[in-house]
């Protein structure tokens, strides 16, 4: 069964993940969506910005779109981004602990569509988002994942995630994409059902 | 299998309950939920659940059934209102150069904005059709599911605090003149000019149980078939169709387009990225 990589950060979420999406080459089966939080400025440069560092398509979905492994999925700005079975969906609706969009938000509907079969990842970051999605993740079977806090940016995210769940791997960044990469190379790409 | 060896569904016991719920309150109150986006329903019941201090999704539905004061809290929270006024002001920067020209065309305009929430979009149409001088000859109709927010919609009172936000908006949609000559504050509320309002007219309708009720030239529905499933959205785009005039104008959300819809091949594109689309079969 291919995965469904879900990725949370804030503060310091660009470098990160700068340095993330390299390792995610072209043979990479599985989704991979990230939430970055962001603000309400319109125009796609965090996106532009994204694809200077990945191998992978990135794009911002659009409503009811199909999730295809081998994308990176960018949250849009002002929305927050849910998964459905199949398809992602979107929503306006108030910004969860002052985000929109919210990792818990999309984490928590990974876990519910896709259950055992979601990889959560938590990058820096300066607030508590995505702890609560993380146990959601892991209570439904899925894996979790935590940058190392000592070598984020900003530890309070990694540290909350830590405190909420039990995490399968805290690692540095580079080997959060090794072992990405690990569990999702060399399968066949396909629409995620 | 549970521990007494009776088969278990595969389906999560969660969806079946939320399932149940949806159809008792269509069954007893006629509101009709069952073909919403499913993710973000879930989220609304997981929060009533909590609100009502009840145990679980079927306490929920029995609470619903019986105590109609626990119904109306439900819909207010399944509604999700919220909104702003010249939201993606390249909207409505596009709506100046690209659809204004073709309205000029017609001796009188009907809109309709279809789940408009508490008016913010529609009072922003408003002014915009006013410095553009089609306001006189347009007929702006405003609809949505939920009288509580109608009613907000029709005062056209809004908070002070988000003029801020709002003045920027309106001058990258392209704003004319000074906001702030389209309203009076208030205490920490700010009321807009009655003269916008002259051609507004705010009434409830619902997009799954309403059917068409005029033809118009333009039709604004954006960010509500987000909360849809995909088989309710086919059934609304069907409705907007048959609800716009031959060359009449639809607009969707930042985020929503009609990839993926029946009705795609009705309708050219007339700004892909701001989301305008003109019937043209
Ligand atoms: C997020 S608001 C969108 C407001 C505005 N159009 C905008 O884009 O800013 C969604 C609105 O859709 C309304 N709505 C949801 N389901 C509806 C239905 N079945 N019929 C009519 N309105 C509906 C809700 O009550 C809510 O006010």
């Amino acid at each position: 069964m291919n995965k469904l990589v879900v990725v949370g950060t804030s503060t310091g979420g660009l470098n990160a993940l700068q340095m993330l999406l390299p390792a995610l080459q072209q043979e990479f089966s599985c989704a991979v969506v990230v939430v970055q939080h962001r603000g309400k400025e319109p125009g796609s440069q965090l996106r532009d910005f994204l694809q200077r560092s990945s191998p992978l398509p990135v794009k911002e979905p659009e409503d009811k779109e199909p999730i295809l492994g081998g994308q990176v999925y960018l949250a849009p700005r002002d929305y927050h981004l849910l998964v459905e079975r199949g398809n992602f969906a979107l929503s306006t609706e108030a910004p969860v602990y002052f985000a929109r969009p919210s990792i818990d938000v999309l984490f928590e509907s990974a876990a519910d569509a896709y259950g055992e079969t979601v990889v959560g990842v938590i990058l820096t970051g300066a607030n508590g988002d995505g702890a609560r999605g993380l146990a959601k993740i892991k209570s439904a079977g899925g894996t979790a994942i935590v940058q190392e806090p000592a070598s984020a940016q900003a530890s309070a995210m990694p540290e909350a995630a830590i405190a909420a769940t039990n995490i399968d791997r805290i690692l540095p960044l580079k080997e959060i994409g090794i072992f990405l990469s690990d569990v999702c190379h060399q399968r066949p790409r396909g629409e995620l059902k | 299998m549970s521990e007494k060896g009776l088969q278990v569904a595969d389906e999560g016991l969660e969806d079946i309950e939320i399932a149940l719920l949806l159809d008792g309150v269509y069954r007893y109150y006629g509101a009709d939920f069952r073909e919403y986006a499913p993710a973000s329903l879930r989220r609304r019941v997981r929060e009533a659940v909590q609100r009502e201090g009840v145990e679980s999704v079927s306490a929920l539905q029995a609470k619903l059934l019986h105590d109609t004061s626990c119904l109306e809290r439900f819909l207010a929270l399944l509604s999700i209102n919220v909104t702003s006024m010249f939201r993606d002001p390249a909207f409505y920067l596009a709506f100046r150069t690209k659809v204004v020209p073709l309205l000029r065309t017609y001796p009188f305009v009907r809109l309709w904005h279809a789940g408009c929430s508490t008016g913010e979009e529609v009072y922003s149409m408003a002014i915009l059709l006013h410095e553009e001088g089609l306001y006189p000859r347009c007929r702006v109709y405003a609809t949505d599911m939920n009288p509580v927010v109608l009613r907000r919609a029709r005062e056209g009172i809004f908070p002070l605090a988000s003029m801020q936000e709002y003045t920027v908006n309106y001058m990258r949609a392209g704003g004319k003149r000074f906001f702030s000559d389209y309203y009076t504050a208030q205490y920490d509320h700010v009321i807009f000019n009655p003269a916008l309002k002259a051609n507004l007219l705010f009434s409830e309708h619902n997009l799954v149980t309403d059917g068409s009720f005029n033809e118009f030239h333009v039709v604004l529905c954006r960010n509500v078939m987000i909360y849809f499933n995909k088989t309710l959205q086919k059934r609304v785009h069907n409705l907007i169709y048959e609800s716009l005039v031959m060359f009449g104008v639809f607009g969707v959300g930042n985020k929503e387009s009609l990839r993926f819809t029946p009705r795609e091949k009705n309708y050219d594109v007339l700004d892909a990225g701001n989301r305008l689309y003109r019937k043209v079969r």
